[in-house]
């Protein structure tokens, strides 16, 4: 499949026939707009997640991926735009009031409660949960290695078990759509695939993920739909059957019009180890 | 026989003063508030209770009934209206904002209730006698209620704190506000639960002060507040039985300084504080007892 350079976005679109273009979104974002202070951070961003994807926003340091998650999750208050889940806008509500209606972010860096045991940490997962298959009982069947270190401090935790436990937290409350913003940060690799490995096992209980990674080719390999964002602006999006090497690449590093279609640039390679 | 008099005497009155910083140690542990107007608020209750038990003939001892549940009332909506919104404009905003309290609360006692001091049930069995030990040790029946009390309320903190539902939720807000959020809990909420226990405990401190001693409309600043601070600092910052201990270390050291000479007993107790500033300023009990 060849596409002339500079109309990679156009490309992406097409590739999103096969989703259920014509039912509700579960999430949609429609042109959200977020500073930090002089800063724009996003620029116009939007995306709709329908049910049973795994949707993953990809994109360099500073590209404003943790900034959308966050966004949606209620945690930054956007400039223009809105949030809405299953058609109702979620934009003015607060992050706890978000959380109750199914939209649980599991944060960058983990973010458990240090003082709090293992145990401890899920049950202010069920404080607020939404009726549903999750619960500390079903996390511990699925991770059985957290029933047995449950009345340990998480700090204890090494960081691949720490990210689980994370999970952990946010699934008990039985969310609809399950935001994971860079779930391989300071993770070994073998960690890494070892966590992604659980998706479809967390999906099969009915869940939406949307998920942020920089580590282009995990996301590629578990999302059925990727967007790739570029100082706060959408490059690519599509599906990753339907985008090639060169344009993810091209996308990644704003190469678009710079780049021409020719030989891959150098490092492509170790960008895309799949 | 003198020194162990003043020993026991110390201990019971570290009870007391437990009361005064437990609450004044669980804002700040979890809120980050070092509410300056914490001793002011405990004449506050003891008013209260002056008022309950004058006016509305409640039996002096069943007035914390009334008194710890208003205050607690009053916790809640101080912490969700004043207190949080300077909490948002950072910590140092909160100490002008409770000092401020402090110094509205003080006036406004003097305003209305004059600089008199008032006790709570004096003549009152309880509150009047004691009973001997030995020859040399008489010891007054109250000191050993309220150090009865400090222990039942430390012991049921505690089990709040790390059993209940809202126990889990207020040290996970400690620990991390954002966090707690994205599991569905409002902290500011959860913080006005933690300011209702702080100030329900203070309720307590304010009535049995007023008991043990006098209160006047400047109790709360040259004295409950002081004591409740070296208490903290003595046990360790966070640490709930730290207080306890923290109160014990203080009564202790007043005691055997007025023993020494009555005119060191307050002398004696800030020099044990400045001590263990200077040797061990993270004090006597380490963190993690409670948050």
């Amino acid at each position: 499949m060849t596409s002339p350079p500079g109309q990679v976005k156009g490309d992406g679109e097409v590739a999103g026939g096969a989703r259920p273009e014509n039912g509700t979104p579960l999430l949609e974002v429609r042109d959200l707009t977020v500073n930090h202070g002089q800063l724009r951070a996003l620029d116009s961003i939007s995306l709709r997640v329908f049910p049973g994807e795994v949707y993953a926003i990809i994109g360099a340091n500073g590209a404003g991926k943790s900034t959308l998650l966050r966004t949606i999750a209620g945690l930054h208050r956007p400039a223009a735009g809105s949030v809405l889940l299953e058609g109702t806008d979620l934009t003015r509500q607060r992050p706890e009031r978000r959380a109750r209606q199914g939209i649980v972010l599991v944060p960058e860096g983990r973010r458990l409660f240090g003082s709090l045991t293992v145990e401890e940490n899920l049950k202010v997962g069920t404080a607020y949960a939404r009726p549903g298959p999750w619960s500390i009982e079903q996390v511990y069947e699925t991770f059985s290695w957290m029933r047995d270190r449950r009345s340990q401090r998480t700090a204890q935790l090494s960081g691949g078990e720490q990210q689980t436990v994370a999970i952990g937290r946010a699934l008990v409350a039985n969310p609809r759509v399950l935001l994971l913003d860079e779930l391989s940060l300071g993770l070994a690799p073998v960690i890494v695939q070892r966590i992604y490995g659980m998706l479809p096992q967390i999906l099969a209980t009915g869940l939406t993920v949307l998920l942020v990674e920089q580590d282009v080719s995990q996301a590629l390999r578990v999302a059925s739909h990727i967007q790739c964002l570029l100082e706060g602006r959408t490059t690519l999006e599509g599906r990753p059957a339907d985008v090639t090497a060169e344009q993810v690449e091209a996308a990644y590093f704003g190469l678009a019009g710079v780049a021409p279609a020719g030989p891959p640039v150098e490092g492509s390679e170790s960008l895309w180890p799949g | 026989m003198a020194w162990v008099n003043a020993i026991i005497q110390g201990v019971l009155t570290g009870g007391l003063y437990a009361l005064f910083a437990c609450g004044l140690s669980l804002m700040f542990g979890v809120m980050k508030v070092v509410n300056l107007a914490h001793g002011d608020l405990a004449v506050v209750a003891g008013y209260i209770a002056i008022f309950v038990i004058t006016v509305m003939n409640v039996p002096v001892l069943w007035s914390f009934l009334i008194v710890v549940p208003v205050m607690a009332v009053l916790g809640y909506a101080l912490q969700r209206t004043l207190i949080q919104s300077s909490l948002d404009r950072g910590v140092l905003t909160t100490l002008i904002v409770t000092f401020g309290l402090s110094v509205v609360i003080e006036n406004g006692l003097l305003q209305f209730f004059t600089a008199n001091s008032r006790g709570i049930g004096a003549g009152l069995p309880l509150v009047s006698e004691s009973f001997s030990l030995g020859s040399q040790i008489q010891i007054a029946y109250l000191l050993v209620v309220i150090f009865a009390v400090a222990v039942v309320v430390l012991s049921g903190l505690q089990y709040f704190l790390s059993r209940s539902k809202y126990g889990r939720l207020i040290r996970a807000s400690a620990d991390d506000q954002e966090a707690v959020q994205l599991s569905g809990a409002d902290y500011r909420h959860v913080f006005g639960i933690c300011a209702a226990l702080a100030f329900g405990t203070v309720a307590l401190g304010g009535i049995a002060y007023g008991m043990y001693s006098q209160l006047s409309p400047t109790t709360g600043t040259d004295t409950i507040l002081l004591f409740a601070f070296a208490a903290v600092v003595i046990g360790g910052l966070g640490s709930l039985w730290g207080t306890l201990l923290g109160g014990i270390v203080l009564g202790v050291a007043q005691q055997i300084g007025a023993q020494i000479n009555i005119s060191y007993e307050l002398l004696a107790g800030y020099l044990v504080f400045l001590a263990v500033l200077v040797l061990r300023p993270q004090g006597l009990i380490t963190r993690g007892a409670q948050s």
